[in-house]
């Protein structure tokens, strides 16, 4: 007789961490939800090094770590040091009453996912259908998410508060899986903020997912803050659809973590459309930050811009790859994509890869890409004014940020964003 | 003010400044000629502190310091000025924030507090109507967009606010047309005083026709070959650069 040993799988051995838990606790059709993405997962792998989608980040060390479902309290205090009205705070993907604060708002709905499920119809009608199904840990989200917050903005409404959700990491590897919707009805306004924290050392992993559903003239600003340990793992995925004559525009602001990977799709599913993604990426020691977006125009007179700006400093790694797909029946289309690039030091790398796809013929679309170290004459330029080398450095390196500090629309966090970059770049006197 | 002594500098082993001799002394115009090639350019580089070059001989004293031994910044602190042949255009630096930064960064390292707003903007009004730029560069990038004239106007604005005690002027009138050339002398000559020195460097005669010199050197294979009064400049612009190339090898 042959002895049969079973040797686990990656993948069953990574999805074991969620084994501990009893997810099905929602109730329909959220339960329902969770046992399709469950049952996906079972005919999916994870990405290798073949995997074009992966190419420049190997999730490898990622997947390997063994992983606890985190606390649900934070063991010590935190300042979250957010002046608005309107914060909901997750700890490890659960929801924290205690360092929540809200200012009720009328015609606004903000509150943990969780609550929402107990009979939110509009969230019943619309949950998981953005996310990806192919994708694995979008499904693994799908299957296992904890919690996460519900935003929805009725008809007409402009909300007046600044909308903060925080996610904090903590204790050492903790796994979490938070799970957002963000619904604009038809002519609603709303500007929101994702905070991502740790609030202790070591590794940790954060896999996190949104849908934005931007109804019919609705305008919606997202600012994604990423500012975890240097030894976070983070995975993004944002998924957002918009409808005829909406706006939407997402900030995404990478400044700590060892592994970063941010997905953004969007799906152009009425005319008239605009759209604006921004990405800002501060790099440091050994991270590794990867930003992919793909924009479907799929109805005609839509304008897509696209701005991601990394600096890479000491030996991290940035990879840039953005795609826009136009379809045959997108005439008027105006796509804009544009990927700069500073790398300060020769250990540092960024891989870009712009990517325009058409298939309509009267279409502006353009993108560029560049990857460069200072300038130097720029640099001596301010030098022979009597600015010293560090403070020119500085000085350039602001200026290279500063449109895209620009698309922040909430001042405080406008002024937030410049003083990180202040402080990582005025150097020391 | 400024003692050039026997200086020799090259980039990438090619020997450009063969030994250059010069004394500059304050409320003294200075005009440097010469064809092409015979390293104006170098000069102005090597006295502003552009790292490519290599000193390999020769001393600069600059108020009694030793110039060659100052980081670029510095020499700007002490009151050295370029005015560039190519001015840099640098996206999202705003000119009134460049500014700023330097009067103020220069201000820090003499124990100075920052200059009051105020202050800085009445300075800002009266030097930009020296060259005709009232308020219109003010929040535009340095030199983004700026056509040739107006780059060079932003130059001798630039030079106007920081107030140096040494200004060059690299090849300033290159591509102007008649009325900018006008403004820029203008603007030079209106900033000259018994204490500051300014040496112009240019391969043609025609802005020494605005900004008179009080010597005129030439300049021919990395040598001071000739000097004269300003009419030596004229005579350059009649007979060419030849005669003294030729003078020069026979000497």
């Amino acid at each position: 007789m042959l002895e049969a040993t079973v040797e686990m799988s990656q993948k069953d051995k990574f999805l074991s961490h969620f084994g501990m838990i009893d997810f099905s606790f929602d109730k329909s059709p959220f339960k329902e939800k969770r046992k399709e993405a469950e049952d996906r997962l079972s005919n999916m792998e994870f990405p290798t090094s073949k995997t074009e989608y992966w190419k420049y980040t190997r999730v490898n060390k990622l997947i390997r770590q063994e992983y606890i479902l985190g606390e649900q309290e934070l063991s010590s205090e935190i300042d979250l040091g957010v002046p608005t009205e309107n914060c909901l705070v997750f700890i490890n993907g659960y929801y924290s009453e205690e360092l929540s604060w809200t200012k009720s708002e009328e015609g606004i709905d903000f509150m943990p996912l969780s609550k929402a499920k107990e009979g939110n119809q509009p969230l019943a009608d619309r949950f998981d259908q953005l996310s990806k199904k192919e994708e694995i840990f979008s499904t693994i989200n799908s299957a296992y998410h904890q919690d996460g917050v519900f935003f929805h903005a009725k008809k007409g409404k402009l909300a007046e508060s600044v909308y903060y959700v925080i996610n904090i990491s903590a204790g050492e590897k903790a796994i979490s899986n938070p799970r957002n919707m963000v619904i604009m009805d038809e002519g609603s306004s709303a500007k929101m903020i994702f905070k991502n924290l740790s609030a202790s050392e070591g590794y940790s992993f954060t896999n996190q997912l949104t849908e934005y559903f931007v109804g019919r003239n609705a305008n919606l600003e997202v600012n994604k803050i990423e500012s975890e340990s240097d030894e976070a793992f983070l995975i993004s995925n944002d998924e957002c659809q918009q409808d005829e004559s909406s706006q939407f525009k997402i900030n995404t602001i990478s400044l700590s973590g060892a592994l970063l990977r941010n997905n953004l799709n969007i799906d152009l599913n009425g005319s008239h459309t605009e759209t604006w993604m921004n990405g800002l990426s501060l790099l440091h020691g050994k991270q590794h930050v990867d930003h992919h977006t793909l924009i479907h125009h799929r109805e005609p007179d839509c304008v897509s811009h696209e701005l991601y700006k990394t600096i890479a400093d000491d030996a991290s790694t940035g990879v840039f790859n953005g795609k826009v797909y136009v379809h045959p029946i997108a005439q008027k289309t105006n796509a804009y994509q544009s990927n700069a690039n500073m790398v300060l030091t020769d250990e540092a790398a960024v891989y870009s890869k712009p990517e325009l796809e058409i298939y309509a013929d009267d279409v502006k679309c353009s993108h560029g890409s560049t990857t460069g170290q200072l300038d130097e004459e720029a640099l001596f330029y301010l030098r022979s004014r009597g600015i010293g080398q560090k403070k020119a450095i500085a000085v350039l390196l602001n200026a290279f940020l500063s449109d895209l500090v620009e698309h922040i629309g909430v001042e405080h966090l406008r002024e937030e964003v410049q003083a990180v970059i202040d402080e990582k770049y005025s150097g020391v006197k | 003010m400024l003692k050039i002594k026997n200086l020799h500098a090259s980039i990438e082993d090619n020997e450009i400044l063969k030994g250059i001799n010069l004394e500059v002394k304050p409320g003294e115009v200075h005009a440097i000629m010469g064809p092409n090639g015979s390293g104006k350019s170098t000069l102005s580089s090597v006295l502003a502190g552009r790292d490519e070059y290599e000193v390999t001989e020769g001393s600069v004293e600059f108020l009694g310091q030793d110039l060659l031994d100052m980081e670029a910044e510095d020499r700007a602190r002490a009151g050295v000025f370029l005015a560039f042949q190519y001015p840099v255009e640098i996206p999202g630096v705003s000119n009134i924030n460049f500014l700023k930064t330097a009067i103020n960064e220069a201000r820090e390292k003499k124990g100075l507090e920052p200059m009051p707003a105020k202050e800085f903007l009445s300075r800002v009004k009266e030097k930009a109507k020296l060259v005709g730029l009232e308020g219109k560069f003010n929040n535009r990038s340095v030199n983004e967009g700026f056509s040739g004239g107006e780059k060079k106007r932003n130059e001798i604005f630039q030079m106007a606010m920081l107030e140096p005690k040494l200004a060059i002027l690299d090849e300033t009138d290159s591509g102007l047309d008649i009325d900018a050339l006008k403004v820029v002398a203008d603007g030079v000559n209106k900033l000259k005083s018994p204490d500051n020195a300014t040496i112009v460097i240019t391969h043609y005669q025609r802005l020494l026709d605005y900004i008179i010199p009080d010597y005129v050197h030439v300049l021919s294979n990395g040598k001071i070959v000739k000097t004269g009064g300003k009419e030596l400049a004229l005579e350059l612009e009649e007979r060419g650069y030849d005669w003294i190339k030729e003078e020069a090898v026979n000497a």
